[in-house]
């Protein structure tokens, strides 16, 4: 009878945690919903600055999708979808969702596209990457955090990811050409080999500021002929002079 | 018993004040500057809070004065290390204030941990001067002397030790004191062993405790994240923690402005960083010129492709990458000056070979100097001065330098560097690029302010500006731009794919080319800038752009209070990080400490109600004298320390001789006012100290502008006893009004000298942060204007007759 009351008890615990993991995981599921909902709004609001109207929906179904809770320390899941970037150890930061958002948006990618990502970091950034193209390719130099973000990455189901942990600064020569490249650990200036792997036609984003505050991102475009140009992006609703000049 | 210890005194002083620098030092070190300010002169309010303690146990403390007295001193001894080694365990990110709520109580319990040791140390003194009340001028003489010599004496011990470890000695000089303390007041044999004891754990500190907890985001941190990437060596000196880093696997390349179009990647460096942060690099001369292509490839290379200039000027050398530039460009003779001897030694000596004996080659000659004193000094002139980014792009887009006066960023700095331009000669600043424009569209309109001082008509003609999307250079000829030299501007620009911004002529279809910004922001500023509407457009300038001057030296503050409400507005949209720190947290620990202050003040005074004196001191008139000579004091020296850093060329020399000047002669003046006051009466010595302060604080402001220039030349070694003769009259009246008044205290109502003592203290706190305030928005002179009227105004609140209201 003991025994019986004892399994009984066992199987009702089990099933109750696995509500509750059940509940957890729709729980996250809102709040990611609300973390898309409240990235579209301040897009709208941005719209005269960054040139659009909405960022590309498919973006969007990918900020939607990818579980942002897995890529931050367990200490910081309850923060996961606030609209902040977080600590995720190694002195590095998973960035703010709503940049995340923009640059990936500026990369504007095309399924078959191939992209190179120079600092994987916790590999949120791949993982949103590998949501809209075929194949993602990622450098981490920190090599526990690369080792990290790779298990995470294969754990949650990425194969298109390829990671590799190493400088990042010679691209990834046997891959290249890419149709995009994101930078998001510069060094003191970007490494004229990334330059050479992007395909023409190809965009590159870098991020510039601090570890926890975006500035700008930095956009290069090369042309059909190779011609480079580049664009500066203040990612906030701002006019730096004012209205009468 | 009436002797008082006054070697005691004067040692805890000494310790409290070079503790108070080596914070700063240290958290410099493992946080952001301007966060040590922010809790030091919070920490400081320990003085205030020493205050109100007192008060309310002074009658139980002083019954048991000797013990209270000793174990004061031990504790602050004990404390100060104890406290710094727990405060830097708290994980306080300042970058996460806005999000993280655990961050301001983290903040909070740093800054109680750090006024406990103050606190003591205020105690020991409180407790004296309440003790031997008789003995105040003498006690405050003790005070100040110590503290004096302990300004003086932090400087040259930081030269010797590191930080670390003078940490270990302040807190074993500090427990000292208390063992001096033993001997001073003859106390039992049995004390001086237990204090003797309590010292042990300060004596056998564990080396790996003094090692400093750097912040995991400052750039050294970052860096030795990379595999194989160590540090090789480290220097220390009071301007700085030098910490040297090789990264054999993944070599550091630092190129900042590299063109887009550039294929040449910089040789293996090595990167030093001061204080955690700043990198510059070492460049590696494998004695082949064409690794040295990518120097050509940066926006300060422009200057070298107009005329070709063979004398070079590079201000702010650091590790010479300027003075490599230089010497590719084909210079022949290159003056480096930095600031930093442990800098120019670590490339003349370990790192010789690997530099190629960079700053021992022949024409290049390197001068340990501070940037504005050797241009004032020197009669040279060159074909290009070249000032280098000296600041890292990361402390500067954040707006942390806002703080920072920098005399080499000024409308007068700026003619100093013209003047030594030879004939069609150019003047080159670089700076990092922000968005929206900040650095380069203040830096453009401090040019044209300074061309037309300079007797210029047509400033717009002398000046150009590109910019990459790194950095932007500024080139300010000495004559106007010949077509030529616009050709190859254009040429240089085009080959880079680097944006002309302006040059005399410049169509408004060049500009926003390569690098492309929702609009041509810095041609049109540029235009604005030169036209005559050049006053309303800054005045319209979302960011302050205002030209900074040797008086209100701030170049690197932007923030304009219009702009908070939109970028708070702003704040989860990315808008954060336009704002400019540096002024707000310089705001928030003026309102924090006005707040501490008042509570603290408050506090004891509703607790004393029952007991005030009956004296003709009243509890306001307290308030009112203690606090305006507090704010007055500190005024005067912050200001003397400014006018000073540019007549001794040097900011270190300048605070260690300012300071000890001020302290020590006040010292002299408190002493001396004891034995006047004595013969001719309290209000006598008052009126006397008051108007010779107004006096020379007068003269100071009158003669200043004049007599510095004039004796800019003058050799090092005569200029500090000329500093220290210049500040002494002034400082030996300022010492009198604090003694004078306590004396009167003591007599009518003792209860109130503790709280006379916490107000000054907070007073003082208050002071240093308000001056810097008011000196951005006003001007130096109007700190020390504002410093003689509150002079005045204890003077006029002095009560006239022993006994009358």
């Amino acid at each position: 009878m003991g025994r019986l009351f004892r399994l009984v008890a066992l199987a009702g615990l089990m099933a109750l945690l696995a509500a509750g993991r059940g509940w957890a995981g729709d729980a996250y599921g809102q709040e990611r919903r609300y973390m898309v909902r409240l990235i579209e709004a301040d897009v709208r609001d941005t719209r005269r600055y960054i040139g659009k109207e909405a960022l590309d929906p498919r973006v969007m179904a990918a900020l939607g999708r990818v579980p942002r809770h897995e890529f931050v320390p367990p200490s910081l899941r309850t923060a996961a979808y606030e609209n902040r970037p977080l600590p995720i150890g190694h002195g590095q930061t998973i960035s703010q969702p709503y940049i995340v958002a923009l640059m990936t948006d500026l990369l504007g990618l095309k399924p078959g596209d191939r992209v190179l990502e120079i600092g994987t970091g916790s590999g949120y950034q791949a993982a949103i990457l590998a949501e809209l193209v075929d194949q993602v390719f990622t450098i981490e130099i920190i090599g526990p955090l690369g080792r990290e973000a790779g298990e995470r990455l294969r754990r949650l189901g990425y194969p298109k990811i390829e990671t590799r942990i190493g400088d990042g600064y010679y691209g990834w020569e046997e891959a290249a050409p890419f149709d995009a490249i994101v930078v998001t650990a510069a060094a003191g200036h970007i490494p004229p080999p990334l330059i050479a792997q992007l395909r023409p036609g190809g965009r590159m984003v870098i991020p510039v500021g601090s570890r926890f505050m975006t500035q700008q991102l930095l956009l290069v475009e090369k042309d059909a002929r190779g011609e480079l140009t580049s664009r500066q992006i203040l990612p906030v609703r701002f006019v730096p002079l004012t209205g009468a000049h | 018993m009436n002797r008082f210890p006054r070697f005691s005194i004067a040692l805890v002083s000494a310790v409290a004040l070079g503790y108070e620098i080596l914070l700063i030092r240290l958290f410099s070190i493992i946080q952001w500057h301007h966060f040590a300010y922010m809790i030091i002169s919070l920490a400081l309010l320990g003085y205030g809070a020493s205050g109100a303690f007192l008060c309310v146990l002074r009658e139980r403390l002083l019954a048991r004065f000797q013990a209270a007295y000793i174990a004061s001193l031990l504790l602050f001894g004990l404390s100060a290390v104890a406290c710094f080694l727990i405060a830097q365990q708290v994980p306080f990110n300042p970058e996460e204030m806005l999000w993280d709520p655990a961050q301001p109580l983290r903040l909070l319990a740093v800054y109680l941990l750090l006024s406990l040791p103050f606190f003591f140390a205020a105690n020991a003194i409180g407790l004296a001067l309440s003790r031997f009340r008789r003995r105040v001028a003498g006690i405050y003489a003790a005070d100040l002397f110590g503290a004096g010599l302990g300004s003086v004496a932090i400087v040259g011990l930081l030269f010797v030790v590191f930080p670390g470890r003078a940490l270990q000695l302040l807190g074993i000089l500090g427990t000292g004191a208390a063992a001096l303390a033993c001997w001073e007041l003859r106390v039992r044999r049995a004390w001086g062993l237990l204090v003797l004891g309590a010292m042990l754990p300060l004596l056998l500190l564990p080396a790996d405790w003094r090692g400093l907890a750097i912040s995991p985001y400052k750039g050294l941190s970052q860096m030795l994240r990379i595999d194989g990437a160590r540090i090789v060596e480290q220097r220390s000196s009071p301007l700085g923690l030098l910490s040297v880093v090789e990264s054999p696997r993944v070599p550091l390349r630092h190129a900042p402005g590299l063109s887009l179009k550039a294929t040449a990647e910089p040789p293996p460096q090595v990167g030093v960083f001061t204080d955690g942060d700043g990198m510059t690099v070492l460049t590696r001369d494998s004695g082949r010129r064409e690794r040295f292509g990518y120097l050509d490839q940066l926006t300060s290379a422009l200057p070298y492709h107009l005329g070709g200039p063979k004398r070079v000027l590079v201000l702010g050398a650091g590790g010479g990458a300027e003075v490599l530039q230089a010497l590719y460009h084909g210079a022949e003779q290159v003056d480096a000056v930095e600031l930093n001897p442990q800098m120019v030694d670590l490339v003349k000596g370990r790192y010789r070979e690997f530099t190629g004996d960079l700053y021992g080659r022949p024409g290049v000659k390197v001068h340990v100097a501070e940037a504005r004193g050797f241009v004032a000094a020197t009669k040279q002139r060159y074909d290009l001065v070249q000032l280098a980014l000296v600041d890292a792009f990361g402390a500067s887009s954040a707006g942390l330098h806002a703080l920072n006066e920098s005399y080499l960023y000024t409308v007068e700095a700026l003619q100093e560097y013209l003047r030594h331009l030879a004939p069609d000669g150019y003047l080159a600043i670089s700076r990092w690029v922000k968005l929206p424009p900040r650095d380069s569209l203040k830096l453009f309109g401090m040019a044209v302010q300074a061309l037309r001082n300079l007797g210029v008509e047509d400033p717009g003609r002398r000046l150009a500006l590109i910019r990459g999307w790194q950095t932007s250079t500024l080139v300010i000829k000495n004559g106007e731009f010949s077509a030529g030299e616009l050709t190859d501007l254009r040429r240089f620009c085009r080959e880079r794919a680097f944006d002309s911004a302006y040059y005399p002529g410049m169509a408004g279809e060049e500009a926003n080319r390569y690098n492309r910004l929702r609009q041509p922001y810095f041609f049109t500023a540029a235009r604005a800038l030169l036209g005559e509407s050049g006053d309303e457009y800054r005045r319209r300038y979302k960011f302050n752009i205002e030209p900074a001057t040797d008086d209100r030296p701030y170049f690197f503050h932007f923030f304009k209070w219009e702009l908070l409400p939109e970028i708070w507005a702003l704040r989860g949209r990315g808008g954060f990080p336009l704002l400019e720190w540096g002024y707000l947290i310089l705001v928030a620990t003026l309102a924090q400490a006005v707040l501490v202050s008042l509570v603290l003040i408050l506090l004891p005074l509703t607790l004393l109600r029952s007991r005030a004196g009956n004296g003709s001191f009243s509890r306001r008139r307290v308030f009112i004298y203690f606090g305006a000579i507090g704010l007055a004091f500190l005024f005067l020296e912050i200001a003397f320390i400014q006018k000073f850093i540019l007549f001794l060329s040097h900011p270190l020399y300048a605070v260690a001789v300012v300071l000890s000047s001020f302290l020590i002669f006040a010292g002299l003046g408190s002493a001396w006012s004891g034995r006047l006051a004595a013969a001719r009466g309290d209000r006598v010595v008052l009126g006397l100290a008051v108007g010779a302060i107004a006096l020379f604080g007068g003269l100071f402001l009158l003669l200043l502008p004049v007599v510095i220039p004039m004796l800019a030349s003058l050799p090092d070694p005569v200029k500090v006893p000329v500093a220290v003769l210049s500040i002494g009259p002034l400082a030996f009246f300022m010492g009198m009004p604090f003694p004078t008044a306590l004396a009167r205290l003591g007599d009518e109502s003792p209860g109130l000298i503790p709280w006379a003592w916490g107000v000054n203290g907070c007073a003082s706190v208050i002071s240093s942060v308000l001056a810097t305030l008011l000196a951005i928005h006003l001007g130096f002179s109007l700190v020390v204007l504002a410093a003689l009227a509150l002079y005045g105004v204890a003077f006029a609140v002095f009560p006239g007759r022993r006994g009358g209201a």
